[in-house]
């Protein structure tokens, strides 16, 4: 009797370790996920005064979308100094988006100007500017799959009993607030002549 | 997304380690059934000379060619990747120069994050027709080499969904087995083109003459012998044939898991479809990779027809599944995306 209870005891004790370092492993890579995404973001915020620069000149009256952008990213780059998975992934998803929206709208401007198009350094710029926002959203991928492989974890049975021990908490999704880039884009077939 | 594919994935990780190990232990006692068995050979020839003349006591070939294989086998297991990056003729892009060049880096570190994986070497095959293949022991010294051609043929999203496959086998260490076989391979053939050519030269006369003496006294087991020495020799001129079937069986299941895999990293099946029917019908055989590295490849760059068959023969002989096959499953894969976010076209 005295035999078994000890090797009961020892058991739970092996399999408390177990879940409880699994849970601490899950942890970091959660964290590290958005350390990544926290790089490619610094890449984007970092990328986008060149690019105001390169084409302000050739763009004088546009300047309320060249503004806009601005805006967004000094937004987003206040935004993204106190986010965390445990919190301000939210707050810092919306002005990502934000920010998404204004370049988009940037990029469709600039296509407007074939001249400017032409010198090679827009080129490199509008690529690099790709690049960016794919790193992003590949970040983004693969932040969320991990929290939500931290999350599952932590509430299913039974290592949610050793959830309190590991101080897990549940890491917040970033989810697409923006509508725009939910929608499909709708096509226009009217064939009018673009302004 | 379901979780099948890293399910498979840590599967295909430790079975790749697993097949690794085999690989290089089955090569050394392949060297050393060579090495003993001929000792066991000369000794029997040589058990009843007479006294003062030459016995084979010490079985010293078989202890060098162990001794060799099992240097040939680290060796080709530390310089495997180099070798086959400087058999196609490949150059590593430090610092791009062109837009393409600039694109492709861009794009296989955007897939490195995508697939966490360290960003690995980037290289460039000057070759016209599209392919591409990676190689390394494990992710952080693994390399990524695509042609000139895919460079130029392939847009942003299928040069994405190509390099996705790429790093797919890199994570799950495809690579280490394939390259690792593919130096096997070189290894192999090389040697035995040699020492086949020896053998008919000097070796059978030598030993038809040993034989020929003894055979008068007839006393021990000579015709056992004879079957072993035939034998012996059989399995030297066999050793290219059997490490290109093992290179061409080892492959045909993989690219599929590499294909899902890509899927997986970019979100888009329907890129990496569309990139390999442009391959496919590029079709012109990839003439900077050799047979030796061909199992390597995302297409077979020696564009055999057998690849598009199916059955055991198919199983055995082809390096890559049908390209229609694979097309239709990550077509499917991409149908069932759109389903799911109802945006499917009715």
């Amino acid at each position: 009797m005295g035999w078994f209870l000890l090797i009961l005891v020892a058991v739970v004790v092996f399999w408390v370790i177990a879940a409880y370092n699994g849970l601490i492993a899950l942890k970091n890579q959660t964290f590290n996920a958005f350390k990544q995404i926290d790089v490619q973001l610094k890449r984007r915020h970092d990328l986008i005064p060149n690019l105001v620069n390169a084409v302000k000149g050739a763009m004088e009256f546009e300047r309320e979308t060249l503004e806009a952008v601005i805006q967004a990213r000094n937004q987003a780059v206040k935004i993204q100094a106190d986010a965390s998975p445990t919190g301000g992934v939210k707050a810092l998803a919306a002005a990502e988006a934000t920010l998404g929206a204004a370049l988009s709208r940037l990029n469709v401007v600039v296509e407007q100007y074939p001249q400017l198009k032409a010198t090679a350094n827009i080129g490199q710029l509008q690529e690099e500017l790709a690049s960016t926002e794919n790193r992003v959203a590949f970040s983004r991928q693969m932040y969320n799959d991990t929290a939500t492989q931290y999350n599952t974890k932590q509430q299913q049975f039974p290592t949610n009993l050793v959830a309190g021990l590991a101080k897990a908490t549940i890491a917040e999704l970033w989810e697409i607030e923006d509508q725009a880039e939910r929608q499909t884009p709708k096509v226009d077939l009217s064939m009018k002549p673009k302004a | 997304m379901s979780d099948e594919p890293s399910f498979n994935l840590f599967q295909q990780q430790e079975a790749n380690r697993r097949r690794t190990t085999w690989l290089v232990i089955g090569f050394v006692l392949f060297f050393a059934w060579l090495g003993f068995g001929g000792d066991f050979i000369v000794a029997g020839f040589t058990a009843g000379a007479e006294p003062g003349a030459y016995r084979h006591a010490f079985p010293w070939i078989g202890v060098a060619l162990t001794g060799l294989g099992a240097g040939l086998a680290a060796y080709a297991y530390r310089t495997g990747p180099e070798k086959v990056l400087w058999a196609t003729g490949a150059k590593e892009v430090r610092t791009p120069a062109t837009d393409d060049e600039r694109r492709l880096v861009n794009v296989v570190e955007e897939m490195a994050i995508a697939a966490a994986l360290p960003r690995p070497r980037i290289w460039i095959v000057p070759d016209p027709d599209p392919n591409a293949f990676a190689t390394g022991q494990d992710p952080p010294r693994a390399n990524v080499a695509v042609t000139a051609g895919l460079l130029a043929m392939l847009d942003r999203d299928e040069l994405q969904a190509v390099v996705g496959h790429e790093l797919g086998h890199i994570k799950s260490y495809d690579t280490r087995l394939m390259t690792t076989l593919a130096a096997l391979v070189g290894a192999v053939a090389l040697i035995s083109d040699g020492v086949s050519r020896s053998i008919f030269r000097g070796g059978i006369r030598g030993g038809m003459r040993v034989g020929g003496g003894r055979g008068g006294k007839g006393k021990n087991a000579g015709g056992l012998l004879v079957v072993l020495l035939v034998v012996w020799l059989i399995s030297w001129m066999l050793a290219p044939i059997i490490t290109q079937l093992l290179a061409m069986g080892v492959s045909r299941k993989r690219e599929f898991l590499a294909d899902a895999l890509s899927a997986q990293f970019t979100r888009n099946p329907l890129a990496l479809a569309g990139a390999l029917e442009k391959i496919e019908h590029a079709h012109a055989p990839t003439k900077a990779i050799k047979r030796g590295a061909a199992h390597l490849c995302i297409a077979d760059p020696l564009g055999r027809r057998l690849d598009n068959r199916e059955g055991l023969l198919a199983d055995i002989f082809a390096t890559h599944p049908p390209m229609g096959k694979r097309v239709a499953r990550l077509k499917g894969m991409g149908y069932a995306r759109l389903k799911q976010q109802g945006d499917l076209p009715t």
